[in-house]
């Protein structure tokens, strides 16, 4: 179909309103993050710095740590952050995979049903869960940990995980399985040899759906931990703001790093985002 | 689609039917880590924040707490501050979700439509949704603050207007200001399903309505917002559930404030529960908001089994 030229010229226009609107805001996060504080607090806004700065990114890295040095703690709640989110990650994602197997591929009783309950696990609020789940790792001395969080965070990524690669499971062939068994494989040998490899792509979209997941939440870790121990990244942000709202500068360069590696991870998996998404489930 | 799915259904059966309790067991085996992992953290505070809405908890040490019954949920509905949060979270829930719809399908048609370089386009609209939310609050609240915000600014410089607003200074445009940060993060999702249904429609549809010379408004009207309903219907449960557990961004634009103005369901539950110690009423109010969220998963799920029966048979 042909189009006429005011009507490219239209939608041109439109695509670059549109990319207009989403990079200003980041544009301004990175050019506050370079801006000296005096730029940033002047009575005219400064839309670039005279002296761009990368003071606060290198504060962040090298700063030594402990007590009231807030470059330092946004290091160590990125690198709590890492732990957490990639721990969760890989938990979830072996557990989910074997259990999305079985939702996929096997028949038995009440199979729907548990697939729905695990799905309705995902939707809880986590506001449902915090206050019981804060008296508990009291008692268990959890609070203010990593563990705790890892397991916290499993038990609302794993639905996720199962949902999306029982999915995934669906779309490949069915007689993969039985040629393989065909061959002398067990059932689980089939599953391991046979179809974890070429559901490698899933395995792969589903991992960085379920880094995002960990990586973004808020609730849970801004109850259950209260130091550098256990503090991620979006916390230390959080709490950051609250106290020194106009020193935005460093507030900016955190929000620069915790935002690059799910940026990066959404990019790179951009074309399967829409699949894994619409196959049922939703990050946020 | 059809012709396997005649060819397979007959054989999935007869397999159903000769290795039954060996391939349960092997499903029970492949779910067990999921249900130790899932149902060991969840099943206990579920049950337990029950019980302790029966209680006037008001500390987080065990010990004993007099049993209340109902009472701290009869005592929501004689909260007057309730109603507010209530109305607040509604106002939240019903606006940035509509908002988020309508540019949604705009930007979704929009790169839909033949463009250049369209995977450039379609991977900028990632990039919101990428960023934490967090630091989509704490972001928006830089470009709001009233002295030295680049909204104020920028008004500014385009001649608009030089007299600097408090954007987050008084309870209704707080409101509405943290509804515009949460449409810039959240349309992508929208866009992302709304894209999805649009490549299920096919083209031809659209030749033989041009044929029949509909304009591209009637073509609109009546063939693409149709086929889009289940896409439409899905995002819209899933936003609206977001929405009415909203808490994370008003935490960090607002606090609440002003005047309790930004202070939503989930809020409000975590100020009552975590700074007025007062577990049992905090609670009784999650109670109220997994059924609430519930309702909507209910019927979620059910238009979710119907798009998979119609996509199997």
């Amino acid at each position: 179909m042909r189009h006429s030229r005011s009507y490219m010229i239209a939608i041109h226009v439109a695509a670059i309103v549109m990319a207009v609107v989403i990079l200003l805001p980041f544009a301004w996060l990175i050019i506050s993050s370079i801006s000296p504080a005096t730029d940033l607090v002047s009575a005219h806004v400064h839309w670039w710095p005279a002296h761009p700065t990368l003071s606060r990114y290198k504060a962040v890295f090298s700063s030594s740590g402990g007590g009231d040095n807030v470059a330092a703690n946004f290091r160590l709640a990125m690198i709590n952050s890492l732990i957490v989110a990639g721990a969760t990650t890989l938990i979830s994602l072996t557990v989910g995979a074997l259990g999305g197997y079985s939702f996929a591929r096997l028949r038995f009783r009440m199979r729907r049903t548990s697939l729905f309950t695990f799905l309705a696990v995902y939707m809880l609020p986590p506001i449902a869960l915090v206050i019981p789940l804060y008296l508990a790792l009291a008692n268990l001395h959890l609070l203010d940990s990593k563990i705790g969080l890892i397991l916290t965070y499993c038990s609302i990524v794993t639905p996720f995980c199962i949902w999306t690669m029982s999915n995934y499971y669906l779309s490949l062939p069915a007689d993969l399985e039985e040629a393989a068994r065909v061959d002398g494989c067990s059932r689980l040998g089939a599953l391991v040899r046979v179809i974890l490899p070429l559901a490698a792509p899933g395995l792969l979209t589903t991992a960085m759906f379920g880094f995002l997941l960990a990586w973004d939440e808020f609730l849970f870790a801004l109850i259950f931990t209260s130091t550098s121990n256990a503090k991620t990244i979006p916390v230390a942000i959080a709490e950051f703001t609250g106290k020194y709202s106009s020193d935005f500068g460093l507030i900016a360069a955190g929000g620069v790093l915790a935002a690059i590696p799910p940026v990066i991870l959404a990019v790179l998996f951009q074309r399967f985002i829409v699949g894994g998404l619409t196959s049922g489930a939703v990050k946020g | 689609m059809s012709a396997t799915g005649v060819a397979t259904a007959p054989r999935k059966k007869r397999r159903a039917r000769v290795g039954g309790k060996g391939e349960a067991r092997f499903a029970f085996l492949l779910l067990l880590p999921a249900i130790l992992v899932v149902f060991g953290v969840v099943l206990y505070p579920v049950a337990r924040t029950f019980v302790i809405s029966l209680f006037a908890v008001d500390s987080p040490l065990p010990g004993f707490y007099p049993f209340v019954g109902l009472s701290n949920y009869t005592r929501v509905f004689h909260d007057p501050a309730f109603y507010g949060v209530l109305r607040n979270t509604l106002y939240f829930t019903l606006v940035s979700t509509g908002a988020e719809l309508v540019l949604g399908i705009a930007v979704a048609l929009l790169l839909n439509a033949p463009l250049r370089a369209r995977w450039f386009w379609r991977s900028l609209v990632v990039l919101p949704w990428a960023l934490p939310t967090i630091v989509n609050g704490a972001l928006w609240r830089w470009i709001y603050n009233g002295q030295y915000g680049a909204l104020n600014g920028l008004l500014d410089a385009l001649h608009v207007s030089s007299t600097p607003v408090q954007w987050l200074g008084s309870p209704f445009l707080a409101l509405n200001m943290v509804i515009v940060a949460d449409v810039w993060k959240n349309t992508s999702i929208v866009v992302f399903f709304i894209l999805a249904g649009l490549q299920t429609i096919p083209t031809d549809l659209y030749e033989s309505a041009r044929i029949d010379g509909a304009s591209a408004w009637a073509a609109f009207w009546r063939l693409t917002l149709p086929l889009l309903a289940p896409s439409i219907a899905v995002v819209l449960i899933l936003r609206t559930i977001e929405a009415f557990k909203v808490f994370d961004i008003i935490y960090v634009m607002t606090g609440g404030g002003p005047a309790s103005g930004t202070q939503t369901v989930a809020f409000y539950t975590y100020l009552q529960a975590f700074s007025n110690q007062l577990f049992g009423y905090g609670a009784a109010l999650a109670y109220l908001i997994v059924l609430a969220v519930f309702a909507l998963a209910m019927v979620y799920l059910r238009m979710l089994r119907q798009g998979q029966m119609s996509g199997v048979e």
